[in-house]
């Protein structure tokens, strides 16, 4: 298959380019292509049936789709399917992380994490933080560089239990390079956990030759459906884990006195799992790798390198913009302000209305506008990474991220709209 | 919100770029500090009351247009109201005094306002 192409494969742009819409929100989810819509109807329209229990036919059927789909998910990250844990998303994973490999440290274990986490990467290691008075420590990186093995380096130590980054960042696109990280992690001792959710989708993405323990990514940022997501783990690492939900599906044996668990990876997936999500996970991986990962990734950088190149001449007035400007680090994620509006300080209230004193349109207003004049979709907020918002001292920001049906035309069309969104605004 | 209501609506504009009210208040009796969970936005408000009677109402935000407007109608609106007649009034009476259609994030905005001001009573009724 090749990018011209890529569009046709995709039912909505029928509707959007109709209606005008250009949609650039794809760090938040992606839009489903044929192959994976189709894969989802063909189970519920003749393979519907639960897995690994009955010993009829259908049920067969959907058990041996249920496998192949995580020896396929697994493949495409060179893991073993024992290695691939379905759960909802790159969120629960991370949940998961916190509670079975939080249980087993102590009182002044430290964690290791950095100011431009997503929230699904920090929350729950401040919940752990509060059960079992474990430190986190944050790295407190630039915006305008990937973080780097040296400042990991200054801030472990034989305290440090877990490492737990980001690949590419959900607010500045920078990608950060896990395998030197990874190996100063195990060095002192500590494991290595990786946030996949905006690298796994985007470029080629191997567990092994990186060498993390484990790797949470979701489905629905890679064209899959929503409520299906991957924790992979090092099988060593998944059998020393304790189990995170009770239930059926996960167990060997039940007592009145006790339990004993399934073998990994059922061990962790209490329940009926999200088959046909698994089904439409599997096909979307089959789009990507038919597409090419270094391809995609390609491609992607095509288009962040037009977006940096269109800003230096756009000549719009107080455009900033976040994110290291190096593309080989670069994902295709483009967050910006018209003006920055300074983040609140509630300690020191200002009597001003600085929003309208400091010239900055609100993203809020920017994204409803670029939206009503021009049909280009932003996301605009804190994007669940409120800690790197604050660090760059603004309230909030647009942001813009592109996905494999995304174009130079499209990245064109997000300027023109910026333009017009000011003129509007009455700048 | 239809296509151009929200980019030509003059009164939002003019709330937004004078608001109303703005400050904030030395000898208050409740002070809210509310945050907007989709954008952060913080609004700070402040109420002053004489018996069962608002008697001053102000607000320190650094919002969107519309956060900032709906806070500024609002306040004028408010002002010299009972708690009770406070209390009764709705969502839907918010938003129809702001006079646009708003779609589900954007009526976040516009409500911040309104849950801080709901907040604020609350918690002046308990100390009382």
């Amino acid at each position: 298959m090749n990018f011209d192409e890529v569009r046709e494969h995709f039912p909505i742009f029928k509707k959007l380019d109709k209606e005008g819409i250009i949609y650039l929100d794809n760090a938040s989810t992606t839009q489903k292509p044929y192959e994976v819509i189709n894969a989802v109807v063909d189970f519920y329209e003749n393979h519907c049936s639960n897995v690994h229990r009955g010993v009829y036919r259908l049920g067969e059927e959907a058990t041996e789709m249920f496998n192949h789909s995580r020896e396929n998910i697994g493949n495409f990250i060179g893991a073993k399917d024992r290695e691939i844990v379905f759960v909802r998303n790159t969120t629960e994973a991370l949940n998961l992380l916190a509670y079975s490999l939080g249980s087993k440290l102590q009182e002044g274990d430290e964690i290791i994490l950095s100011n431009s986490e997503h929230h699904s990467n920090i929350v729950p290691w401040q919940m752990l933080s509060e059960r079992k008075k474990v430190k986190l420590r944050f790295l407190n990186s630039r915006h305008d560089e990937p973080i780097s093995p040296e400042e990991v380096s200054n801030l472990i130590s034989r305290k440090t239990k877990i490492v737990s980054l980001t690949e590419c960042s959900n607010i500045l696109g920078n990608i950060n390079d896990m395998k030197p990280i990874s190996k100063i992690a195990h060095d002192a001792g500590a494991i290595m956990i990786v946030d996949g959710a905006q690298s796994v989708p985007h470029m080629p993405v191997n567990a092994k030759d990186m060498n993390c323990d484990f790797l949470a990514f979701s489905g629905h940022k890679m064209m899959g459906p929503s409520g299906i997501g991957c924790l992979y783990g090092k099988e060593e690492a998944l059998e020393e884990l304790p189990p995170f939900m009770g239930g059926g599906e996960m167990i060997r044996t039940v007592t009145k006195a006790g339990f004993t668990c399934e073998d990994i990876p059922i061990k962790f997936e209490a329940g009926t799992p999200n088959i046909e999500g698994a089904i439409g996970f599997s096909a979307a991986v089959d789009f990507l790798r038919d597409l090419g990962m270094e391809n995609v990734r390609n491609h992607e950088k095509d288009l962040i390198a037009y977006t940096l190149k269109m800003e230096e001449n756009s000549g719009i007035k107080d455009l900033i913009s976040y994110g290291t400007r190096n593309i080989e680090n670069r994902a295709g994620i483009y967050a910006f302000n018209i003006g920055e509006i300074p983040k609140f300080d509630k300690e020191n209230i200002s009597s001003e209305n600085l929003s309208v004193k400091v010239h900055a349109i609100h993203p809020h207003d920017l994204s409803s506008l670029a939206d009503r004049t021009y049909g280009v979709e932003l996301r605009s907020g804190h994007h669940c990474a409120m800690p790197m918002t604050e660090d760059l001292g603004v309230s909030a920001t647009t942001r813009a991220s592109y996905y494999v049906y995304n174009t130079r035309e499209d990245v064109e069309k997000l300027f023109e709209a910026l333009s017009a969104s000011i003129k509007r605004f009455g700048f | 919100m239809t296509d151009d209501e929200y980019i030509n609506s003059e009164i939002l504009d003019e709330h937004f770029r004078t608001p109303r009210n703005f400050g904030k208040i030395s000898d208050r009796d409740v002070e809210i500090i509310e945050t907007n969970p989709t954008c952060g936005d913080t609004i700070v408000l402040h109420m002053k009351f004489d018996g069962e009677i608002l008697v001053d109402i102000k607000y320190v935000t650094r919002g969107c247009s519309i956060s900032t407007a709906a806070a500024s109608i609002l306040s004028e609106n408010l002002m010299g109201k009972t708690m009770d007649e406070i209390r009764r009034m709705s969502k839907d009476e918010v938003l129809a005094n702001i006079g646009l259609k708003l779609g589900p994030a954007r009526e976040r905005c516009a409500l911040i306002s309104y849950d801080a001001v709901q907040k604020g009573i609350k918690s002046h009724l308990k100390s009382r």
